[in-house]
Formats: C-alpha cells, sequence, structure tokens
C-alpha cells in the first residue's frame, strides 16, 4: 500500500505549490477577467465575456506589435546565438565552461538595472552618439532611444542567454563520429552542417524559441526603457490597466488572452515543426 | 519507458468509483464549486459612492480610546524632505515620538492599487501617516472610506498657520481627511541652450519647430489638463464634450511626431540629457535640479494656465498610532518647522508665515546660503503671488467613479499608443 501512495506523496509538496501559487491565482484572475464594477463600489461576477472582446479590439495594435517584436528578436536571437553556441560547443576545447560563465555573468545583475544601463548608453548626447553626431556620421534629429529598434535590441540582448545555451547544450550532444562519417562519406563542410549538424541541433533551437519568444513577446520593461509611445507592447498595456487605471477585469482579460495566443501559437509551431521527433530527441 | 508505470490507474478508479451516485453527485457539486470559487473570488469595495463629511460621532468614535503610542511610521514621495530629516529629530525631541520615515510613495496609481485591498480587508499597511495627491485616487481612499477622519481639536497649529486658501479645498471639503502636505505647479519646462525663442505658451508644445524633443505626462490627469487649457478649457469646469476635444488636439501633437515620449518622474532626466528640450514639468523639480546639477533650466506658467496640486498628508483608517500621527500633521503646520521644509523642499508651503522665517534665516546667513535662501523667500514656486494664483486651475473633480473612467479611456490611448 505505502509503495501504491509513495508516488504520489512524492509529488504532493510540488502538487500543492502549483495548487496554492498557480491555479488559485489563475482561477482568481479567470474570475476578475469576467466581473464587473470599480474599484470603490467593488467587482461582482458578471460573466461580461465582451470585456475580452472590448480588451482585443482595443489593445489590437499593442498585441500585434508584441508578437511582432517577438518574433524578430527571436531570429536576431537564433542568428547570434548558433555561431556562438557553435563556436563554443566544437571550438571551446577546455575553456568551455569559462566562455560559458563569460556569458552568463552579465546576467548576474538585475535585468531591470542592465537594461536602465543601456539607457544610458543609447541617450542622444551619450559618449556613443555624441561623437558620430560630431562628425556628421548621423543627423543631429538621430536618435535610437524611443525607437522600435532600441526596443527589440534591448529584448534580443536580455534574452540571449535563454537562446545560446539550449543550442549549446544540443550542439555538445552530437557525437563527434558522426560528424567525421559525414566527411568520410565525402560530405563537403557545407553539407555536414546543413544535414547533419543543424537537424541536430534543432531541438535546442526549438527549446530556444520557446523560453526567448514566449516571454519576450510579454515583456514590459525594455519597451518601457528604452521606448515611447509608439513601441508600446501588451505588457506595458496590462501593467498599467492594474496599476494605473485599476481597470483591473481589462488587465486581467488581456493577460489571459495574451496567454491563449501564446499557447495557440506554440501548438501551431510544434505541430508545423513536426517536435514529436525534436522532443524525442531532446528527451534522449 | 519500460519499466513499470509506478502510477496504477487501478488507485484511481477504486477510488472514484465505489458508488456510483457519488461520484455523480460530486461531477455536479465539483461544476459548480468552481463557479463558486470564480464567484468568491470578487473584489470587495467599500461602497458609498457619494461621500459626504463624516458625522460629529463618526469622528469622536475613530478617536475614542486611542492613545499615544511613542512611535509613527510615515510614508512619503522622494526628495520631500532633508535626508537628513531635521524636523524629524526636533519632533522626537520635543515629544518623544519615534518617526519611521520611508520614501515609498513615487506615483499616486500604483500606490493606490497597494494599499487599497489591505485598507478594504481592515489590515494595518504598516503606515500611520501617508502623502497622498488630491486627485483620482484621492477620491477613491475617500469614497471606500478608507482614510480616518481627523479631529480638528488635535490640530490648533493647523488652524492657526495654513493659509486660507488651504482650509477651503475642493477635494476635501473642511479637510475632513487631510491637511495639505506642499503645493506645486505643473507647467512647462524648457533648456534656453537649446530653444531659443522663450517659451511663453501650452501652444508652443505643439509647434513643429520642436518636432521629436517635446516631452509630456503620462498620468492621464496632468496630460488631459494641458490638453484641456490650451483649448482654452478650465480643467475644474470641464465637461466629457471638452475632453473628447482636449483628447482630439493631444492626438495631434502625437501623430505630427512632435513628443518623444510620456514620461513619470524621469523627465527630469530626459530633460536633462537633451533628450527633450521642452516638457510638461513639477515646478519643485526644476529648482531642485538646477541647484543639485546647476543647470539653467526654466521654469514657466504658461499663459493659457497651469495646474495646481496639493500632496496631503492623511491617516489610513487602519493606522495603528494615529494620535501619534496626527501629532506629527500638526507639528509641520508650526512656522519654524514648515520654513526649514521650504527651505529644503521648494515646493508652496501651506504656511504663508513661513515666508517671513525664511527671509530672517536669509538675513542672518552669509556668501551662497544667504543667496539661496533669498533666492526661495522670493521664488514665486514657493511663494506664489495673487497674480500667480490667479492663473492656476485646479484639477477636475469627478462627480462619480464612471466619469472617472470616461475620463481616464479617453486619454489613456494616447499615453499608450
Amino acid at each position: 500500500m505505502s509503495r501504491r501512495l509513495a508516488p504520489y506523496l512524492l509529488i504532493l509538496p510540488g502538487g500543492l505549490w502549483l495548487l496554492l501559487f498557480f491555479v488559485v491565482p489563475m482561477v482568481a484572475m479567470l474570475s476578475l477577467s469576467l466581473q464587473q464594477g470599480d474599484v470603490v463600489s467593488g467587482y461582482q461576477l458578471t460573466w461580461h465575456w465582451q470585456t475580452y472582446v472590448d480588451g482585443i479590439s482595443n489593445y489590437q495594435t499593442q498585441i500585434i506589435r508584441s508578437l511582432w517584436y517577438g518574433f524578430i528578436t527571436t531570429v536576431l536571437q537564433i542568428v547570434l546565438a548558433f555561431p556562438i553556441a557553435y563556436w563554443i560547443a566544437f571550438r571551446g576545447g577546455r575553456n568551455k565552461s569559462v566562455y560559458l560563465f563569460l556569458i552568463l555573468l552579465p546576467f548576474f545583475v538585475s535585468f531591470v538595472l542592465r537594461t536602465i544601463s543601456w539607457k544610458f548608453i543609447l541617450t542622444d548626447e551619450s559618449f556613443v552618439l555624441a561623437p558620430l553626431k560630431d562628425v556628421g556620421l548621423v543627423s543631429q534629429d538621430f536618435h535610437i532611444l524611443g525607437t522600435p529598434m532600441a526596443v527589440i535590441g534591448g529584448l534580443t540582448y536580455n534574452f540571449l542567454p535563454f537562446m545560446i545555451l539550449p543550442i549549446y547544450v544540443a550542439l555538445e550532444r552530437i557525437d563527434p563520429r558522426v560528424v567525421e562519417a559525414a566527411r568520410d562519406l565525402y560530405a563537403s563542410p557545407v553539407q555536414t552542417f546543413r544535414k547533419v549538424i543543424f537537424p541536430l541541433a534543432l531541438p535546442g533551437v526549438f527549446a530556444g524559441v520557446l523560453m526567448t519568444f514566449v516571454p519576450a513577446s510579454s515583456d514590459y520593461i525594455n519597451s518601457e526603457i528604452l521606448g515611447s509611445s509608439g513601441t508600446t507592447m501588451i505588457g506595458q498595456v496590462i501593467q498599467s490597466q492594474y496599476l494605473r487605471s485599476q481597470n483591473y477585469p481589462t488587465a486581467a482579460a488581456l493577460s489571459f488572452a495574451l496567454m491563449a495566443i501564446l499557447l495557440v501559437g506554440i501548438f501551431t509551431y510544434a505541430r508545423a515543426l513536426g517536435t514529436e521527433d525534436v522532443l524525442k530527441v531532446a528527451a534522449r | 519507458m519500460n519499466e513499470p508505470t509506478p502510477f496504477d490507474p487501478v488507485l484511481f478508479r477504486g477510488m472514484t468509483q465505489r458508488r456510483l451516485s457519488r461520484r455523480d453527485a460530486l461531477r455536479i457539486s465539483g461544476l459548480s464549486a468552481a463557479a463558486l470559487a470564480l464567484a468568491a473570488c470578487g473584489v470587495k469595495g467599500q461602497g458609498n459612492t457619494t461621500p459626504t463629511a463624516p458625522a460629529e460621532d463618526a469622528i469622536a468614535k475613530y478617536w475614542a480610546g486611542k492613545t499615544k503610542n511613542g512611535k509613527v511610521d510615515f510614508a512619503n514621495w522622494p526628495l520631500y524632505m532633508d535626508p537628513k530629516q531635521p524636523e524629524l529629530k526636533k519632533f522626537t525631541a520635543e515629544t518623544g515620538i519615534k518617526v519611521t520615515y520611508q520614501e515609498v510613495i513615487e506615483e499616486m496609481g500604483p500606490w493606490f492599487a497597494r494599499t487599497q485591498p489591505q485598507l478594504s480587508a481592515g489590515q494595518s499597511i504598516g503606515f500611520d501617516l501617508m502623502v497622498i495627491t488630491n486627485g483620482i485616487q484621492f477620491k477613491q481612499y475617500v469614497q471606500s472610506s478608507l482614510l480616518a477622519p481627523l479631529d480638528h481639536s488635535k490640530l490648533t497649529n493647523f488652524k492657526a498657520n495654513a493659509g486660507a486658501s488651504y482650509k477651503t479645498s475642493a477635494y476635501d471639503p473642511g479637510n475632513a481627511y487631510s491637511v495639505p502636505w506642499a503645493s506645486g505647479v505643473t507647467g512647462i519646462a524648457y533648456d534656453p541652450a537649446k530653444v531659443k525663442t522663450p517659451i511663453t505658451k501650452l501652444a508652443d508644445l505643439w509647434k513643429t519647430e520642436y518636432k521629436g524633443r517635446v516631452g509630456m505626462f503620462s498620468d492621464t490627469q496632468e496630460l488631459g489638463n494641458f490638453g484641456l487649457m490650451v483649448n482654452g478649457v478650465d480643467p475644474a469646469k470641464s465637461t466629457a464634450t471638452d475632453w473628447q476635444n482636449a483628447a482630439n488636439k493631444l492626438k495631434e501633437q502625437k501623430d505630427a511626431g512632435i513628443v518623444r515620449k510620456y514620461y513619470d518622474q524621469s523627465y527630469i532626466d530626459a530633460l536633462g540629457a537633451g533628450e527633450v528640450w521642452i516638457t510638461q514639468a513639477w515646478s519643485g523639480d526644476v529648482f531642485q535640479k538646477n541647484v543639485s546639477d546647476g543647470t539653467n533650466f526654466q521654469f514657466v506658467i504658461p499663459e493659457e494656465g497651469a495646474t495646481i496640486w496639493t500632496d496631503n498628508m492623511a491617516i489610513p483608517i487602519t493606522a495603528v498610532n494615529p494620535v501619534d500621527a496626527i501629532t506629527l500633521m500638526d507639528f509641520f503646520f508650526r512656522v519654524d518647522i514648515a520654513a526649514t521644509l521650504a527651505e529644503y523642499i521648494n515646493y508652496i508651503t501651506p504656511v504663508p508665515e513661513a515666508q517671513k522665517v525664511i527671509k530672517e534665516h536669509a538675513a542672518a546667513a552669509s556668501g551662497e546660503d544667504k543667496d539661496f535662501l533669498t533666492s526661495v523667500a522670493e521664488s514665486p514656486l514657493v511663494f506664489p503671488s495673487t497674480a500667480d494664483y490667479s492663473k492656476l486651475r485646479y484639477y477636475v473633480e469627478f462627480e462619480n467613479t464612471a466619469l472617472q473612467q470616461q475620463f481616464q479611456s479617453i486619454f489613456e490611448p494616447i499615453v499608450l499608443g
């Protein structure tokens, strides 16, 4: 009997934790999104689904913009992260862990602080832009802060390790003999990469996309600090609905809508990539 | 996954199938329990959308049995007191009441969102005294009965020294729940090194020559007020139609690319960094920035008008040490205390007599200190003249929360773009 109960007892702490800090707040949020009222006279559950319709139609620009920024960020990250991970995995030699540590080092500092320091670096009269303006390489009115470029740059920077590490892990697992076999069979280096290394690294890319696309699309810090009113992302709208307008139902509804959109997106993506195989490889 | 599965599904079946009827009952009650759980998550409000002054017995009832405890927890905004806290030290020396002072309030919306749930549930927020701005959240605090009604028999200094206009505010008639800490003006600040023609009007904020160099506030009320005043409307007397027109005007400004960004407190750094040349600004900030960073930013009260706001001391209803809090409240209305405070923060003091004391301090000082104190005593931003006051407008007072939400929903899309 105790043998039978053991597994349940083992998942009990984790299960309770999830119930208390994940399920209960989610139910509360779901309820809140269907309530009507105001902060003074209180909110009552009226099953007001219209909040979702209004929220999504009022803020569709920001939702689409967030997904678009998330997409560009993810693509940029794959382009940047792959060579880095490849180099460390195949050329890192004995110092692999040193390189990995160096990549992680900046991330020992708070996310917000690092983003704020980008603001100092990129500001109009900073040591980066001022000399460029003085020598006339860019016009006097040129600025980076407040543009989509700054926000996407910030997002790419902030989530980069979450792309590098999974790709590195996938590349690291590749058996060198497989690569040697490809060469023995007269595959050119390009062919080896295309037909052997890249497919084997796909699970890492897949995991990296999951770990960066979702937080990048729902991020609000980067746009808040580096952006302007033209770069508002859905995370900022939710934050503002909660904290500035005290419009709790709209904020909750937007959170749920965002979650649903991201889930659908990810499942479609998993399907399209044929992740059954990918997950199998990843689970090896 | 070739090992035998450790979870035996039979166990589940045994638990749930023992009594069929019970399972059905559980399923049905489970569903309604889910619905109940959703309903139970309602956010409680404290009703009462038409605020009225508290009845005499409400005041007596609140203060009955409350005694001095010897300590008080004070929540205030950053830069609202000399970091050495000379006033609080004096207070402790004279009354024996220890003050824990924390600069925890940075924006009204988030502060309200943070304190409201605890206050509504009757729990202490850890503070006995807080400084809150007149405006939407102030009203929400009052409407939800989250502030302690003040016992004016304990506020003798306030009665004797507060300026007349500070005893007749529209947002808190008769100072039922609050007394002023300091007032300030929302006007325009600009950098004369970059802007060649002096700025005098709100309309200057709409000039295309300053494209991408204008800063506006992200606070819907501050932003909306400027839109209203540039259209020649007094915010305090504005209607929903005026709000829409003002929003259109602000939208014009945004679509023309004139606005660089909608700022919170960070606007002053953006001005310092040259990111913006002209910006909506709070009077005291500009004064303090010039003093601390040696900048030469100009602050103007535009021809069309500017708004005046007041930050107020209030006691949260669940305060643990309300008697100590009200004693401290009254202490700040002593002329000498108000004077030293104004010397540091450079916002409008609610104690007009303080000007005399600052002048005396200036006469006694020498060198740089003397110049500085004289400039404070003569600053129209600390002691505005009657002519200045005539240009100042008050915030719109919303009759109910529906109107307030309408106001916010009209101006919010501009900030959130």
